[in-house]
């Protein structure tokens, strides 16, 4: 095969007009199939090679050095296998904490998707309240999350707290989310649903405003009820963006740490031990390095497998 | 059937989008033609009742509809752009006015066909919107309009989104289905081929006016007004200015006697349709303008010259056939002075009875 270079170039105008020669040995004409070979993407690509090694590759295979060695000291370790990966998921408090975060999630999703929709329709679509219903609703997304956490722990609490308080002493309901772990839950799910609702609010709102208004005045004049308005013209328009809200709260639901954590500790009891306390307590409470690479990876491919079966079922659903 | 407007305005944004609109419509199509931001869309919603007026009634079959709310009325519209329930299948589609106006089970059903065969859409029951083309999916959005029997049907250039052979094979379909239709049925365009094809009575918009009402080819011929013959034109009106001097129209250095009376001096406006623009001497008694060719546009059945005259104005020459022309060559254009309609400086034309008259009384 011949190495050679071919222009091919026309213009109606005037242009010049080059044919390529016909290959001289009269062997069939190989112009598709001959490419100049350059290497010089490799070089572009190797930036993004490094710093995806550097902040991901490497600390996960870190991770998976730890999950298949006991360790003693840094100098002190032994290969075991999948030791580690049995214990961890043979651990009946580990199991107790998968339980009780994937209850949490379903709830949330069960709460935030509805709820944030219902928020999406009833948020105006032109005006002047159009901006002050966006900010109003995403306020709470603005908050850094220990922060969300201290505001609940105070407001929940019975003694100070204005939520906590007005429970006990005017509805004269006994709550106390510091000894009870029911209320423990109550708290720690209102607190997400309300951290979290807005971001499914205003992803569904985006979708909501896609939609041209003559859809909206085909169904008036049809005298289709606001139910079937929101059924046959609204939902349908949202199942991309809502596909998106799923996943993200499921994923950021199912590894929740720093709320519950600063609002009860994972407490009271082990009632909102939720699977990343768990492993923050094995990791870094106890320096326990093997079991808690073990529980990273097993973590990490639930959350991998859960989202995928969502998004496969989400997408599949729509047509 | 019969839709009345009385005195309908229309105040948007501290703007009049309609003045005061009279119009008496019978059932039957009745074409509204005019420029994009004439007011058609608004009028149309006026009608239908999405819109309420500012002042003014409308008012169908004698009854006063104004305050009535768009789900109590007997309207229904389609849009330019194909709006149909994406999650319902093509029947339920059509179905959903009937089902929401109660009508028996198999009355439905049998209407839903029939409406989708005379749409041509008969086989395409089960499907989705999304997975019909686009004329396919304009299709059903007029069948579900007209499923249910209506006093009003709006169609707002329902044809406007579609390729153009969808768009003059739909067009053939509507003309021949919606001339005798028992309801008023008021069709939209902004495409003056549309509305001369359609050749029903016709509503000429324009800046939320209604500059002229009555048979689209007539006006067509004899504009009333520089408004109604630049709506109706397209490839758009060549304009050129003149003067009136003892009774003659003086333009661009040539003259020819004018068609109506006025005082030497004044400013008219001379306005020719590019395809009666010549560059072969026709007659003897025609308007010469020397210019140089700056392009020309072929389209294959027509070439389009664009052509600079001597006080640098443009003049478009709509030329049969197609027609080789070298940018930058010298050339003449020809006019026939019967084919140029003269408007007075307020847009008015000026019309030979007027002259005739004067001729009679002076």
């Amino acid at each position: 095969m011949t190495e050679q270079s071919v222009t091919v170039a026309g213009s109606p105008v005037g242009g010049e007009i080059v044919t390529a020669a016909a290959p001289q040995d009269g062997t069939p004409d190989t112009r598709a199939s001959v490419k100049p070979k350059n290497n010089r993407a490799w070089f572009l690509v190797l930036p993004v090679v490094v710093s995806v090694a550097f902040t991901a590759v490497i600390p996960l295979m870190t991770v998976v050095n730890f999950s298949v060695q006991d360790i003693f000291s840094p100098d002190d370790r032994i290969f075991v296998g999948l030791e580690w990966f049995r214990s961890v998921s043979r651990d009946p408090e580990i199991r107790a904490a998968f339980v009780r975060t994937l209850l949490f999630s379903a709830q949330v999703l069960l709460l935030e998707i509805p709820l944030g929709v219902a928020l999406a329709v009833a948020m105006p679509r032109r005006g002047i309240w159009v901006s002050a219903a966006l900010v109003i609703v995403a306020l709470p997304l603005l908050i850094p999350w220990n922060v969300v956490g201290t505001i609940w722990q105070i407001f929940a609490r019975a003694d100070i707290g204005l939520g906590g308080w007005t429970i006990n002493n005017v509805l004269g309901i006994d709550f106390n989310y510091t000894l009870d772990s029911t209320d423990a839950w109550i708290t720690v799910l209102i607190m997400d649903v309300w951290h979290w609702t807005p971001l499914v609010a205003l992803l569904a709102y985006a979708g909501l405003r896609s939609i041209p208004d003559p859809y909206f005045q085909a169904a008036q004049i049809d005298g289709a009820s606001a139910w079937a308005t929101f059924r046959h013209i609204q939902l349908p328009r949202l199942r991309g963006v809502l596909t998106i809200a799923i996943l993200l709260r499921f994923m950021d639901s199912f590894m929740i740490y720093t709320e519950p954590f600063v609002v009860t500790g994972g407490g009271p009891g082990n009632a909102t031990s939720f699977l990343s306390i768990l492993l923050s307590k094995i990791a870094v409470g106890q320096f326990d390095l093997g079991p808690a690479g073990a529980f990273s990876l097993l973590y990490f491919l639930v959350v991998q497998i859960v989202s995928y079966v969502f998004f496969t079922v989400l997408t599949r659903a729509g047509r | 059937m019969a839709l009345v407007l009385d005195g309908v305005r229309v105040r948007q944004r501290g703007e009049t989008w309609l003045h005061d609109i009279h119009l008496e419509l019978s059932s039957g199509m009745t074409t509204l033609v005019g420029p994009m931001a004439a007011g058609k869309t608004t009028l149309m919603r006026v009608v239908g009742g999405l819109l309420p007026p500012d002042a003014g009634r409308v008012v169908v079959n004698g009854k006063d509809v104004t305050a009535i709310s768009v789900r109590k009325r007997s309207v229904a519209f389609v849009y330019q752009q194909f709006i149909n329930y994406p999650s319902l299948s093509v029947y339920e589609n059509i179905a959903s006015p009937l089902r929401m106006a109660r009508f028996p089970k198999k009355d439905m059903d049998r209407r839903v066909h029939e409406v989708a065969e005379i749409m041509g859409i008969g086989d395409l029951l089960d499907r989705r919107p999304a997975e019909l083309s686009g004329g396919q999916q304009q299709r059903t959005a007029i069948a579900r309009a007209l499923a249910r029997p209506v006093d009003v049907l709006l169609l707002d250039e329902p044809l406007a989104n579609l390729d153009f052979k969808l768009r003059e094979q739909l067009r053939g379909d509507l003309k021949d289905m919606f001339r005798d239709s028992p309801s008023v049925v008021l069709y939209s365009t902004a495409d003056p081929a549309e509305a001369l094809t359609f050749a029903s009575p016709t509503v000429v918009l324009g800046e939320g006016r209604v500059l002229d009402v009555g048979e689209v080819a007539d006006m067509y011929a004899q504009p009333p007004t520089l408004a109604v013959a630049a709506t109706l034109s397209d490839p758009p009106l060549n304009l050129l200015p003149g003067v009136v001097r003892e009774g003659r129209i003086e333009c661009l250095g040539s003259s020819f006697p004018s068609p109506g009376a006025h005082a030497s001096g004044r400013n008219v406006v001379l306005a020719v349709r590019p395809h009666q623009v010549t560059i072969e001497r026709s007659g003897s008694d025609v308007l010469e303008f020397p210019a140089e060719i700056r392009l020309a546009e072929v389209t294959g059945s027509e070439t389009f010259l664009h052509l600079m005259l001597a006080d640098g104005r443009h003049l478009v020459a709509q030329l049969a056939g197609t027609q080789l022309f070298t940018p930058g060559e010298r050339t003449v254009a020809y006019v026939d002075p019967a084919h140029i309609f003269v408007f007075d400086d307020a847009g008015g034309r000026l019309l030979a009875t007027s002259a005739a008259e004067v001729d009679l009384h002076g």
